[in-house]
């Protein structure tokens, strides 16, 4: 090989690996971004069908129960417009409580069941997870706007 | 009055960083020598003012001073001593202090160990540390002031996280920002080459060492962040693709990129441009790292609207850093040039492949870990990317890297044969396809993705084989002991370092392929079996520790009918702060770990368990342990020594010199007399 095509020939694998690369990095971030619903969006029907999403808010009060297993556990999520029921198999997080800022990710059923396979709390008393905050704020806005 | 002085030492550290940031580089350009002479001084006087500011600040904590902010916010006076001082470095304030404060130790020991280096150079790379420290302390002083204080004093503190109320916690920031410090010597190295154009072989050399330290610290940090949350998130995982972990491995692929391609630069003279670069990009993703940790964005990125100052100071300086950077090496890396050529294939060109796939997997955890918070703060909705994502992108981007690592050390510099390294490497890769196949059988079960794993790790453990055989066989006469001790530290530094990655494959390797979770309903007496082992509940009673109440479970663990142990997970309440955290028992061991943890009480003295048997789990951090050693035999290579070495012969024929002008003088004078 002549040194330009061996300089020709560095440069189109370099870029054919950097363009193969991409693709997967990007094919990959596509297929795996987890998208986040509140309740009052899960209830007017945005949230996907099948696929894996996110939902947030309070564990609302009184709803904690658990089935005679002792793993499973249903409670329900509110943005304090909007509910929706949560099944949940497995050790909650040491923050989750009644009342608290909660995320969960998992599957809606047909039954209109979220099928929780991650519930997520954070590590702190006093911080409640970003997206349940949101959710909680959007419900706030949607209730003023209607009643003004 | 304590927190006053902190503050004060404070203000003055930033007048002689300001100090040290301009006259010392305006003296190397213009060539004023005392202005060069000042860097080292004003350096180590920064020093001092940052350890006074520092000690104030832990004296603070530990006196319970609880009118200052910080204090009130993140101690207690039921905190242990060890914890209290350790605090001081666990709120934003606090770690930021400690930052700035390893930054001036780096800048002190760069100032000590530079006496071979030209002053100019050394006027320089203080320099630029100079100025990344005005940043540092400006940002303090400006906007989160760790010695503000509270008025009317808080009769008691708020305390400590508890999750960070572990030995493991008290070290591992230390120890991150050991790392992230470390790479702005790197990059005022880097800087300071820009600047001069100048970088050879020398300033290779020169930086080498420091980059290897910097690096082994933050691979320590990083191990010692995962430990933790294996053993105290209750969770039994071991990394989760957290940004807050992604804020640390970022710098990790990056460096690791710089740390091979410092070699290069260093024993051929090539990559020259490409190391800059690097050096630039390591540090910058360290900046990016604390804030992202330390601004709280990650949290939420609206705190940012509500707090303003902090993120526009962080933004203003993270462009400032990484902007002015880059427009110096477009500026002046064509005159440092690319250095000496090497053919399509060698080991420049699968050491330079290695270095870009690093650097994709590098862009790709970035994306990942940005893409949500830009998207948020954008308003276009809330995503997240979980691991998932960075497992789908990892293993095919590792894969052909791992298999370079075997070939790289046996390739010839300049020019390779490929046939001829495949005849060298058949058996290697012959043994290791083998025993990759056969090795899940032993554990039970032949799953394909073990098998892959295992096939990367004993590849590389095989071609260290054939690199040592090969380099013994090349290495003249004598016994297998005296070859073997003829070889040098940087080259076994190599192959330690390759042989904890393959340590570390396995461990993932196995732990994903055959670990078992139960998380069980457990009544008084009753017992779950798992890999062998049964573990038999006793019940939970209370027991108190120094600032927390606690519910400790008794479980017997059994094999073959004998007990073998007891295991006494804990689920505790934190006394000042009310918060419940579960600590998990553990019995560690070479082949296994068993892991329980505390869930939820039921009634009648039942509780929900979680019970985990872990093959081969230690095998990850102890991998991180066998590079970070590479790392340390590196920096005590020959060569390095040899430095010290003749540097001691200079100064004896200096002072040789010195004196025999002074005896020159002696007999000039007698002659006078006489």
């Amino acid at each position: 090989m002549k040194p330009r095509h061996r300089k020709l020939a560095i440069i189109v694998s370099g870029v054919s690996a950097l363009g193969i690369a991409a693709a997967l990095v990007l094919n990959a971030f596509e297929s795996n971004m987890v998208f986040f619903f509140s309740p009052s969006q899960v209830a007017a029907n945005e949230a996907p069908v099948g696929k894996s999403f996110r939902i947030g808010g309070l564990v609302e009060e009184g709803s904690i129960k658990r089935q005679s297993d002792g793993v499973t556990v249903n409670f329900v999520v509110t943005d304090t417009a909007k509910v929706i029921p949560v099944v949940y198999t497995g050790i909650l997080p040491d923050l989750f409580k009644e009342g608290k800022g909660v995320v969960a990710q998992g599957k809606l059923s047909a039954d209109g069941v979220f099928r929780a396979d991650e519930v997520l709390a954070k590590h702190d008393e006093n911080y409640m997870p970003p997206e349940a905050a949101g959710a909680l704020e959007q419900a706030r806005i949607q209730k003023t706007v209607m009643t003004q | 009055m304590i927190p006053e002085l902190g503050n004060f030492a404070l203000i003055l550290a930033l007048l002689l960083a300001l100090t040290q940031g301009t006259l010392p580089i305006i003296g190397a350009a213009r060539g004023i020598p005392s202005w060069i002479a000042l860097a080292r001084p004003v350096v180590q006087g920064q020093f001092v003012f940052l350890a006074i500011a520092f000690g104030c600040l832990a004296y603070s904590f530990v006196n319970n001073d609880f009118s200052v902010m910080n204090v009130a916010r993140n101690s207690n006076s039921e905190l242990p001593i060890q914890y209290r001082i350790a605090a001081s470095w666990g709120s934003h304030e606090g770690s930021l202090l400690l930052w700035v404060f390893m930054l001036s130790a780096w800048s002190v020991a760069v100032s000590v160990f530079s006496r071979h280096l030209p002053d100019e150079m050394v006027a320089r790379v203080l320099g630029v540390m100079g100025l990344v420290s005005v940043g540092f302390i400006l940002f303090l002083l400006v906007t989160s002031n760790p010695f503000d204080r509270l008025l009317p004093a808080a009769l008691e503190g708020s305390d400590l996280n508890p999750l960070l109320q572990d030995p493991g916690m008290v070290i591992h920031p230390p120890m991150l920002y050991m790392g992230y410090v470390g790479f702005s010597v790197a990059f005022a190295f880097a800087i300071a080459a820009l600047i001069s154009g100048q970088m050879d072989a020398a300033w290779a050399r020169w930086s080498r060492p420091w980059t290897t330290i910097a690096w082994v610290f933050l691979t320590i940090g990083i191990m010692l962040g995962s430990w933790w949350a294996y053993y105290e998130l209750g969770w039994g995982g071991w990394w989760f693709w957290d940004p807050v972990e992604n804020a640390s491995f970022l710098p990790w692929l990056v460096g690791t990129a710089l740390v091979h391609s410092l070699a290069v630069t260093e024993k051929r003279g090539s990559f020259k441009s490409w190391t800059v670069l690097l050096a630039i990009c390591a540090f910058s993703l360290s900046l990016l790292g604390t804030f992202l940790v330390r601004s709280g964005v990650l949290t939420s990125v609206h705190a940012f609207a509500t707090d303003p100052a902090r993120g526009v100071f962080i933004l203003a300086f993270l462009v400032i850093v990484i902007g002015s950077s880059l427009l110096l090496f477009a500026w002046r890396a064509p005159k440092v040039g690319l250095g000496g050529k090497f053919d399509l294939v060698s080991r420049e060109s699968m050491l330079l492949a290695n270095n870009l796939l690093l650097m994709v997997a590098a862009g790709s955890v970035l994306l990942g870990t940005l893409y949500p918070l830009i998207m948020d703060s954008l308003d276009l909705g809330k995503i997240s990317v979980g691991p998932p994502y960075f497992e789908a992108v990892f293993v095919p981007l590792m894969t052909p890297a791992i298999f370079l690592m075997g070939l790289g050390p046996l390739a010839r510099w300049k020019q390779a044969s490929l046939p001829e390294l495949m005849l060298r490497l058949r058996w290697a890769f012959g043994v290791s396809v083998v025993t990759a196949l056969l090795m899940p059988f032993v554990m039970g079960e032949w799953k394909p993705l073990v098998s892959f794993g295992l096939l990367l790790a004993f590849w590389i453990i095989a071609t260290i084989f054939v690199s040592i055989r090969q380099r013994l066989h090349n290495s003249g006469q004598g016994g297998l002991f005296t070859k073997l001790a003829r070889q040098s530290r940087s080259y076994y530094s190599m192959h330690l370092a390759h042989l904890g990655i393959a340590v570390f494959i396995i461990g993932v390797t196995l732990v994903n392929g055959y670990e078992t979770e139960k998380d069980v309903r457990m009544e008084i007496g009753s017992t779950v079996t798992m890999g062998g082992y049964t573990f038999r509940f006793n019940g939970a009673s209370p027991v108190s520790g120094p600032n927390y109440q606690a519910m400790r479970g008794d479980i017997d663990v059994l094999r073959n009918g004998e007990k073998i142990r007891v295991m006494q997970p804990e689920k505790r309440t934190y006394n000042a702060s009310g918060m419940a955290m579960t600590e998990p028992a553990i019995d560690t061991g070479l082949l296994r770990d068993l892991y329980v943890a505390l869930g939820e009480p039921l009634e009648d003295g039942a509780w929900v368990v979680r019970v985990y048997h872990k093959p081969f789990v230690d095998w990850i951090w102890f991998g991180c342990l066998l590079m970070a050693f590479g790392g340390i035999l590196a920096v005590t290579d020959r060569r390095y020594r040899l430095k010290v070495h003749s540097k001691h012969v200079e100064t004896t024929t200096v002072v040789a010199e010195g004196k025999r002008v002074a005896s020159n003088a002696g007999l000039a004078a007698g002659g006078k007399k006489a």
